[in-house]
């Protein structure tokens, strides 16, 4: 371990986000056991693991909603997870989709998107209103930009949630179990979202339960075991020829659900 | 909510089980027509319990064997006349009061409610002394608050400008109600699940953008009925100042009533409070079932 993290696969240019020897827990039980993890600019990284495993705990981490106890977060080649940061500028930099939407339900949808740019950014009302409207449309919600909500469904709440992050220009997202809390045939219109903003390039670090979905999006798969990162590689690789005993085990169980 | 996130529970409504002996074969007419029927038994049942009551009322109480001096000294009508309007005009005085205690007191518990719920270190003086604050005010009955502020206080200045019994008797209220209505907040408050903050700082808000943009709103409407209940007993507390000197409504009725040698004026006074706190009351639950229709998931612009 060098303190300069000597670039591996061949590419040169400094990690858009790199983790070392995170370690976080809570009370007696350790959830982030050492965790190292580089993310390139544009790379889209998937956590697996059963529930427990620290999947959202890392998430939540990076988004310092969390506060890590020891290890180092790099964003851009600077420690974010320095005791002392004011931990606001990052956030704005880094968004976040969560499992349960956590959508302001006394909004509409268009101020909902709107809210952040112009608490954070100062952008006025009109200007963030109408750039809300224009990230909505985008997403496919044009004609529920003045709905509540609660008047949605599901899988419509979860993509006004992620055109709330968007709108806030994120460099990195966060993506937490986003499909977990919806049925099934909601899901699929979801995943194309995310599916776009990896056209377009984002850089995005999800923790997922859709395997399917992991294998055909991500660059790079790890799979988490009680707070560490046991195996990572390429979809292909970990889906087809995991080494770890417990990949193979973990997938297992996932095909037996039939989930895979 | 007929949502499509909601829990995929079987579709057998709750009052089915209860609803009907052959629960499991029943028709939705046969359950609609048993529904109508229980509704209408229902309506039977109060009607009947309420000629009871009502009657058993009127015919007892009259029977009881001093009631006509009860009614003589309680139910005067020409007393009642006479003093209404002096009463009346008294109560103006209450209202003042009330309307300048409210906003003080919605201000002031807000701060308290706040500063109890601030996680910053550096604010644990503040947050000490609001816990101190509210435990103090609500332990101290509000009679005893207004005395001893409304007595005590004023003899801390030798101009006699300071006496003003209605300032210190309004701080008093204001002091006194300020403790129960900031814990009416915080509960509020905290009743905003701690995944909306997340939300909130995730967009990379501060928490002072959090608190006023998320938390409050949300928290300020699921507060409105308990909020509601501390106005309309703050109306009728009001009287309590009477107590340090101001002539008030109570006050105004215990003259007459000394004047009449009879208790009517305080009847007339109860009959005054009523016909403010009734529509009050009335118009919280209104206003709150209003705000429940539309934020529902039921209707969409």
């Amino acid at each position: 371990m060098s303190a300069d993290p000597a670039p591996v696969d061949g590419n040169a240019s400094r990690p858009k986000l790199l983790l070392r020897a995170v370690r976080k827990s809570f009370d007696a039980t350790t959830v982030l056991d050492g965790i190292d993890l580089e993310v390139a600019e544009g790379d889209v990284i998937t956590l697996i693991g059963a529930s427990g495993s620290g999947k959202s705990t890392l998430l939540r981490c990076v988004n310092l909603l969390e506060p890590i106890d020891d290890g180092e977060i790099f964003l851009d080649g600077a420690d974010i997870a320095e005791p002392g940061l004011d931990p606001d500028p990052i956030r704005r930099r880094i968004g976040m989709v969560f499992q349960s939407f956590n959508l302001f339900p006394h909004m509409s949808v268009t101020d909902n998107v709107a809210i952040g740019p112009r608490k954070v950014l100062g952008t006025s009302k009109a200007d963030a209103r109408r750039a809300g409207r224009e990230m909505l449309t985008r997403l496919g919600l044009a004609d529920r930009a003045d709905a509540y909500p609660d008047q949605l469904s599901g899988g419509q709440q979860q993509r006004v949630a992620i055109a709330r992050s968007l709108a806030m220009n994120p460099e990195v997202m966060l993506l937490d179990e986003i499909t977990s809390a919806l049925d099934p045939e909601l899901v699929g219109e979801v995943l194309d979202v995310v599916r776009a903003l990896k056209r377009d390039g984002m850089t995005m670090l999800i923790a997922t339960h859709e395997m399917a979905f992991a294998r055909e999006i991500s660059d790079r798969v790890c799979f988490l075991h009680q707070g560490r990162i046991l195996e990572e590689g390429a979809p292909a690789q970990i889906f087809e020829t995991p080494t770890e005993p417990r990949t193979q085990a973990f997938l297992q169980r996932v095909i037996d659900a039939g989930r895979m | 909510m007929a949502d499509v996130t909601t829990t995929p529970a079987p579709p057998t409504p709750p009052s089915a089980a209860s609803a009907s002996k052959d629960a499991g074969s029943t028709s939705l007419t046969r359950r609609q027509a048993y529904e109508r029927g229980r509704r209408r038994r229902s309506v039977v049942v109060a009607t009947v319990s309420t000629v009871v009551v009502v009657g058993a009322l009127v015919v007892l109480v009259p029977r009881a064997p001093r009631w006509d001096r009860v009614r003589q000294s309680f139910f005067d009508g020409d007393i009642f006349v006479d003093s209404f309007p002096r009463l009346l005009s008294a109560f103006w005085l209450d209202v003042q009061i009330f309307l300048w205690s409210t906003p003080l007191i919605f201000v002031l518990s807000l701060m308290v409610a706040i500063a109890r719920n601030s996680r910053s270190p550096a604010l644990f003086p503040v947050r000490a002394f609001a816990v101190v604050y509210t435990d103090v005010f609500r332990g101290i009955p509000v009679i005893l608050t207004i005395f001893l502020i409304g007595f005590g206080v004023p003899g801390l200045f030798d101009s006699r400008a300071w006496s003003n019994p209605l300032i210190w008797g309004t701080v008093a209220l204001v002091l006194s109600y300020s403790a129960y209505v900031s814990e009416v907040f915080r509960a509020g408050i905290e009743s905003v699940h701690e995944s909306q903050r997340a939300a909130a700082r995730s967009l990379g808000m501060s928490a002072n953008q959090t608190m006023a943009a998320v938390v409050l709103p949300q928290a300020m409407r699921r507060v409105v009925p308990p909020l509601m209940n501390s106005l309309v007993s703050l109306q009728k507390d009001v009287a309590l100042i009477s107590l340090i000197g101001p002539v008030e409504i109570l006050r105004q009725a215990g003259i007459d009533k000394a004047k009449f040698a009879n208790f009517t004026p305080y009847v007339a006074a109860a009959v005054i409070f009523l016909a403010l706190t009734i529509p009050c009351t009335r118009l919280a639950d209104w206003a709150l079932a209003r705000q429940r229709r539309r934020t529902g998931a039921t209707t969409i612009a």
